[in-house]
């Protein structure tokens, strides 16, 4: 349990008022009044959080934001495995954005599939001078000639493209033509643009309407519809989460025909403006194409939450409803089907977790999908903020989620999230890799709530008993009370509590 | 004597390569030991030194190369008329690339390579409009300490010297960059060089030299000569001479310049009766209009 556990709301709400007051006090007057409207203490019943989000971010407060190439290259894009995505621009974004995000995939690695491969122009001072639109060519060139099964390229812009206007559109244009028309994607996704990764996703997003779907136009579908595809839109298969989601839709009897872009690849891209239905994980990242899929094939989107029983059911029926009595029939099966499954993962793990406390920071869906994860085990989330959340995902957080009373912190400051995880001293942080060891440090445990800490998945029945496990596995860690801070030797004995 | 760095700016065709290359080459006669440094990626700074139309640039030579680390200076750096050293910066084709970092490229280069050594004068010749931040290198990180603004009496020519000295005021305090004087180069406009003393006065500055007009410039210009190489015993040569002679005199007059608003400007045109004082209500209106 936390050192002081207020019980009563308003003792709660009175608290962590005065907490945001205090860390309001260090910054200079003007960023002062400009933070204190990132910051805020939920009300039941409100229609938002009441923070102001998707500004631009104070220079100096080391915000836990990226770039627009972050959320092109690394989040939209990047996971599309058969096409090759060249980080155009000078090494460092591409160098450190290899690898990607842990989104699984199946296929050959530098066969048919390139996910885990990077691929840059390296930009050197002479393409900065004279352009780099020949050096782009002539990297189409090889990766045609080193990598003949790739299905496609995008040229993912870093900053220096959009500063000295290289016209990757036309050689784009040129080389597919060369190519036969293959499908070749100039992104325009500088670093610079916008105030998060948050840009870049739409950007993105922007990118598959002006290059894929237009490019496909009326072209008939290579498959044969039925009146049971959907396509997964918004899942990133971060440790295999978009296949235990998959699995559940296809036992209700649906059809995936695409990924978004987990494990995702061209063709499915291709097809997916012939789904019945859009099902949509990661709102932030993809409402854009959804809702363009709406206006022009009309195919309604439905948002839904896999972290958890409770939320899992509640959006099996949600989607089974766009569907006839069979699919909801169906949706009753499957949810039936795990129960079992659910009740031992609670059962065994609730009376280790009941009343823990957590404090979430994360970006896309996560800071508000995994509350309902977490309530399945008995534990409260009672901090949570965005890194680069808009105001309707604060609406969604506040209309469906959060509980009364919770800390809200937009684009919190590594300074602004120290001090509050420090007073209120939760029994687990959940944030990414930049925060663990600073909380851990604090004796605090900590899981990465981006990578899922290189487990996973935890989408779906089956990722909830990851979930459940590997969250277990951080808080009841005997390693806690193994490390008493030596100064502080009179509070050990709360690590010891907290690690039984 | 320590060495003297200089700068030409001015609008685009004013004839900043022209009298730089005229006025370098009296100094040479004095003998000066000069560097030329073309900072513009047309590259015609040095061509009336070198007979050549276009010098080897040092962008160009390093793009063949692979990058400017793979060049030596003597790669670069041509001997003129009375061993002016001559190189140009160069740049991309207009559309294409940025030849902002082309001249932070280039100068650097010269800088390591101790191109500076042994000579008493550097001159940089600099695209006539200072688009962006390359191109004000050379005032910004203290290349350049005295500017010499060639300008003539057309308006656009005094609205850009104004402009530039705008650029050498932003600069002059966290550097030592000034202001060494206006030159104006004749256009045979109204009151030309009254309007042009006057705005030096404005700008804080003296007007270094009033160059007239003279055709044989345009004779030297077509076989790539100076006019102190072609026709050293001209008028012109003269005039060119006189000029090399007070910036030569001029060490250490530099100012920080004064400019002035666009609104002043016009006042002063005004003035001097170039412009007709404007009731604001004919503002937009055409010839045609106001015939009415």
């Amino acid at each position: 349990m936390s050192v002081s556990t207020p019980t009563d709301m308003a003792e709660v709400k009175e608290r962590n008022r005065a907490l945001i007051q205090e860390v309001l006090e260090v910054y200079p007057a003007k960023a002062a009044k400009r933070r204190a409207k990132h910051l805020n203490v939920s009300e039941e019943g409100k229609s938002d959080c009441g923070v102001k989000s998707n500004i631009k971010s104070i220079p100096g407060v080391m915000t836990i934001r990226g770039c627009a190439y972050a959320g092109s290259k690394g989040v939209v894009w990047g996971p599309i495995k058969d096409m090759i995505h060249i980080s155009h621009g000078p090494v460092g974004c591409g160098q450190y954005s290899w690898a990607a995000r842990r989104n699984y995939y199946i296929g050959t690695t530098g066969i048919d599939t390139f996910v885990t491969m990077q691929f840059t122009s390296d930009f050197q001072e002479k393409d900065i001078v004279f352009g780099g639109d020949k050096k782009l060519a002539k990297i189409m060139d090889e990766i045609e000639m080193l990598f003949p099964l790739n299905k496609g390229i995008t040229v993912q812009s870093e900053c220096p493209i959009g500063l000295i206007g290289d016209d990757i559109e036309a050689v784009s244009k040129s080389k597919s033509k060369e190519y036969g028309g293959k499908t070749i994607v100039p992104v325009r996704c500088e670093g610079f643009r916008g105030v998060s990764q948050s840009l870049g996703h739409h950007i993105a997003n922007d990118a598959v309407r002006d290059w894929i779907f237009d490019k496909v136009g009326d072209r008939e579908p290579t498959f044969e519809p039925s009146p049971y595809d959907v396509a997964i839109i918004g899942d990133y298969n971060i440790g295999g989460d978009a296949w235990s989601s998959r699995i559940l839709l296809e036992e209700m009897g649906l059809r995936v025909i695409a990924q978004w872009s987990g494990d995702g690849s061209i063709a499915e891209l291709e097809a997916t403006p012939k789904a019945k239905l859009n099902v949509l994980h990661c709102y932030r990242s993809m409402n854009y194409i959804s809702r363009h899929m709406e206006e022009k094939y009309g195919i309604p989107w439905v948002e839904y939450n896999f972290f958890g029983p409770s939320k899992i059911e509640e959006s099996l029926r949600k989607i089974a409803s766009y569907f006839d009595e069979s699919i909801q029939e169906n949706a009753e099966k499957v949810i039936a089907k795990y129960r079992a499954l659910t009740d031992a993962v609670i059962a065994k793990y609730k009376p280790r977790l009941e009343g823990k406390t957590v404090m979430l920071y994360v970006g896309g869906l996560r800071p508000r999908h995994v509350i309902g994860a977490y309530e399945d085990l008995g534990m409260e989330v009672v901090g949570t903020g965005y890194e680069f959340g808009h105001n309707d995902d604060y609406q969604r957080t506040a209309q469906h989620y959060v509980k009364d009373g919770t800390l809200i912190y937009d684009d919190v400051t590594g300074y602004e999230f120290e001090k509050f995880v420090d007073k209120i001293q939760p029994d687990l942080v959940g944030s990414g890799i930049k925060e663990k060891y600073v909380f851990q440090k604090m004796g605090v445990p900590f899981r990465q709530m981006h990578s899922w800490d290189y487990s996973g998945p935890y989408h779906g029945y089956d990722g909830f008993a990851i979930f459940a496990r590997d969250m277990d596995m951080a808080i009841n860690s005997p390693v806690w009370s193994m490390a008493p801070t030596p100064w502080k030797a009179g509070e050990s004995d709360t690590m010891a509590i907290a690690a039984e | 004597m320590s060495l003297r760095q200089i700068a030409f700016y001015g609008k685009g065709g004013i004839g900043k390569s022209t009298t730089s290359q005229n006025t370098l080459a009296a100094l040479a006669d004095l003998g000066q030991r000069i560097l030329i440094v073309g900072c513009d990626p047309k590259a015609d700074s040095t061509r009336l030194m070198l007979h050549a139309k276009a010098q080897d640039t040092i962008l160009s030579l390093a793009a063949e190369a692979g990058s400017v680390e793979d060049l030596e200076l003597e790669d670069v750096m041509k001997i003129g008329y009375k061993d002016i050293r001559c190189v140009e910066s160069g740049g991309p084709e207009p559309g294409v690339g940025c030849a902002g970092r082309g001249v932070i490229t280039s100068i650097n280069f010269l800088e390591e390579n101790g191109a500076y050594e042994d000579i008493d004068y550097v001159s940089y010749d600099v695209l006539g409009d200072v688009v962006c931040g390359g191109f004000a290198m050379p005032i910004r990180e203290n290349k350049a300490q005295e500017i010499y603004i060639v300008m003539s009496g057309e308006m656009m020519a005094m609205y850009a010297a104004n402009n530039i000295s705008k650029g050498i005021l932003k600069y002059a305090n966290s550097g030592g960059v000034r202001l060494g004087g206006l030159i104006c180069n004749e256009r045979q406009t109204d009151k030309e060089l009254e309007l042009a003393e006057n705005l030096a006065a404005k700008l804080g500055t003296s007007l270094i030299h009033f160059v007239p007009r003279d055709n044989v410039v345009q004779h030297a210009e077509l076989r790539r000569m100076t006019v102190i190489e072609y026709a050293p015993e001209s008028n012109q040569a003269a005039e060119y001479r006189d000029l090399a002679q007070k910036i030569h005199n001029n060490s250490g007059n530099g100012i920080i310049p004064t400019p002035i608003t666009m609104d002043e400007l016009e006042d002063m045109l005004m003035e001097h009766g170039i412009m007709k004082a404007v009731d604001e209500s004919q503002v937009g209106l055409t010839a045609a209009d106001l015939a009415v």
